[in-house]
């Protein structure tokens, strides 16, 4: 289940109460979200959509602890993630997201592989534990052949399926995707969203991703619009339906 | 677990013109620090190494080298007969000496060098037994015959076996090279004090020195007390060692703190070549770190990454620069010996604490350069970083 207005039960595993978040531009003040409410339940897939600074990336953000609210909440699993120390809320992130982004992010100096394996130098897996989880990882994106290939060698489709990998392979709570096929063609855009399509539906894996593209929105399970600092839902699409 | 190391090497070595930058300002500057510091140790080692720990020399209380010492030959007669000197056939093991400097051209350059001319006695060599006549023989006492030291024979020109020397008026011939083991005495001329005394026109019954040649390095402390308790002699008797070591602590001294000044100075311009090198990754990598962060590493993960990755440079130019000095080791030079004013040979001394020090300045200017820019890159805003290109 997912719901905007704010009375998700206590079982939801992402909930946002009041989230406003407010950008001081020199003496202007640039109010981005404006008590935003969100509850998603695990095993969901969420679309946000909105025009071009209308805060999705902010909201991520917000989510996924990589800045803090001007005000409001966001608890994840039962964890207030907003009340928790920088130190925590890396930790935090380490454990329980995976993020993808539009630009990938990758590494360009480590190997596909090693990419990969970023998350899991947070563990305490042993390097062979860590070895198998990697390709289990590859193999999930299908790219096990490529392991050993620079981020430059490989095509944007490929390296955002590394990326996908990277967010995956520590197994966190849920992912975060900000227009991951803002920069691919067509045909690599369908792979990557084939791809999210089956972490969701085949291995249960909760996913909240910004996009632009309709067609992208229409993969997920719920389609959420960012206007004027709050989600509407006035579309509900989505073949899920 | 940390950001691994194979990031940083592999970052410096994709932006290997700004790293190659950074690495010669250090290697660079550690060659100068560890260059000048042999030097020195070099020059002290030379004159340290020409004392013996068993001989003492013996000068008028309050000279302060052989130059203004005198000992008179009466008071050579007592000190010979001091306990604790060796005797040996020949008698008591101790050459009263005299030390005239004189002028010779340096080979391959347009200059004169001072050359101190010992007159010593015959029994020198018996006094000094690391000293070696490598080819020809000692001079005859009585004749106006020099040995010369290794490398006065190679400082100067015309000093060679068989050649004649003019010098204080006299005609000398080089009858013998003696190897003393590339101590301050390989710098000098030997010849028979009487002679020297006689062409130098010198008082014949005045010397500047005695050394003598004790039956143990311990043997200094009885042959001190009597010497000083004679009211015959107004003397003062040093370890030979320590005369030397003496005579080259104000040079020492002197390329020592040079040479920390010259390292300073560009130890300085290599910090903030490291700092440059490293602000420009960090600003480069904004985007890579702000990943890392987002991925759960810490930020204290991101300082010693940088850290790290300056050290890692740092590293680099510390061992370039030890390398690049290291085949001046026994490379010999000269300089001025300015408790004698002479020409004095000696050897870079390029040793491994010299090395231990240069790798360590290094790696403290690496840290210089790098706390910092590691700094700033662990306290940048991660929302705000991964919003950059
Ligand atoms: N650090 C910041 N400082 C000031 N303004 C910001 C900052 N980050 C984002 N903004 C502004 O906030 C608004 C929302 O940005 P963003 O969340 O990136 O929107 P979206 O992802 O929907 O395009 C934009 O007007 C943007 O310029
Ligand atoms: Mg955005």
């Amino acid at each position: 289940m997912v719901r905007i207005d704010g009375r998700g039960d206590a079982n939801s595993l992402i909930r946002a109460r009041g989230l406003s978040k407010t950008y001081q531009r020199g003496s202007e003040a640039i109010h981005v979200l404006q008590g935003l409410n969100l509850d998603v339940d695990a095993g969901d897939f969420v679309a946000f959509m909105g025009p071009s600074g209308s805060g999705k990336t902010t909201l991520l953000n917000l989510l996924g602890g990589l800045d803090v609210p001007s005000a409001g909440s966001v608890t994840v699993a039962g964890d207030e993630i907003t009340r928790m120390s920088a130190r925590k809320l890396t930790a935090w992130r380490a454990r329980h997201v995976g993020f993808v982004f539009q630009m990938y992010n990758l590494i360009p100096v480590l190997t596909a592989f090693q990419n990969i394996e970023l998350p899991l130098l947070l563990t305490g897996l042993s390097k062979a534990e860590r070895s198998r989880h990697v390709e289990t990882a590859l193999a999930v994106v299908g790219l096990a052949d490529r392991m050993h290939h620079y981020p430059r060698q490989l095509s944007g489709g490929q390296e955002q399926r590394v990326g996908i990998a990277r967010a995956i392979v520590a197994d966190p709570t849920f992912l975060l995707c900000d227009e991951p096929t803002g920069d691919l063609d067509r045909k690599s855009a369908d792979e990557i969203l084939d791809l999210l399509e089956r972490l969701v539906g085949e291995h249960g894996k909760t996913a909240l991703m910004v996009t632009h593209d309709p067609l992208a929105a229409e993969r997920a399970r719920v389609v959420l619009h960012l206007e004027k600092g709050v989600l509407v839902d006035t579309v509900t699409a989505g073949r899920a339906r | 677990m940390a950001i691994p190391l194979i990031y940083n090497v592999r970052s410096l070595r994709a932006r290997w013109t700004s790293t190659v930058v950074a690495v010669l300002g250090i290697a660079g500057t550690v060659g100068v620090f560890v260059a000048m510091l042999s030097l020195a140790r070099g020059f002290e080692a030379t004159l340290v190494a020409s004392g013996s720990a068993r001989n003492a020399i013996v000068r008028r209380a309050g000279a302060t080298s052989e130059l203004d010492s005198g000992v008179t030959l009466d008071q050579v007669r007592v000190i010979e007969d001091a306990p604790g000197v060796e005797r040996a056939e020949a008698g008591p093991l101790a050459s009263p000496e005299v030390v005239v400097v004189a002028a010779f051209p340096l080979k391959g350059r347009d200059t004169e060098g001072n050359a101190q001319v010992r007159g010593v006695s015959p029994k020198a060599l018996a006094v000094r037994p690391s000293a070696q006549i490598v080819s020809g023989r000692l001079f005859q006492p009585g004749m106006t015959e020099l040995v010369v030291g290794r490398n006065a024979a190679e400082a100067y020109d015309g000093i060679a076996l068989g050649k004649s020397v003019r010098l204080g008026g006299a005609t000398w011939t080089v009858v013998g090279v003696f190897d003393m083991g590339g101590t301050a005495f390989d710098s000098e001329l030997w010849c028979d004090a009487n002679v020297l005394k006689q062409v130098f026109q010198r008082p014949p019954n005045l010397f500047q020195s005695a050394t003598v040649r004790l039956t143990s390095p311990e043997a200094l402390t009885a042959f001190k007390d009597a010497l000083t308790a004679d009211p015959r002699l107004t003397v003062q008797v040093d370890r030979e060692v320590d005369y030397y070591a003496k005579q080259s602590r104000q040079l020492t001294t002197l390329i020592t703190v040079l040479g920390t000044i010259v390292a300073l100075v560009m130890g300085i311009g290599a910090v903030f070549g490291a700092l440059n090198t490293m602000y420009s990754a960090v600003t480069e990598r904004a985007r890579e770190i702000a990943t890392m962060r987002a991925l759960g590493f810490g930020s204290g993960s991101v300082v010693m990454s940088f850290v790290v990755e300056a050290l890692c440079i740092a590293f680099v130019g510390g061992v370039l620069g030890g390398v690049v000095v290291l085949p001046l080791n026994g490379l010999t030079t000269g300089t001025i010996n300015w408790q004698t004013f002479s020409h004095l040979a000696f050897a870079f001394r390029v040793t491994p604490l010299l090395l231990v020090w240069g790798l360590a300045f290094a790696l403290l200017m690496g840290l210089a350069g790098g706390v910092p820019p590691a700094i700033r890159a662990a306290r940048a805003r991660i929302a705000v970083a991964l919003r950059e290109l």
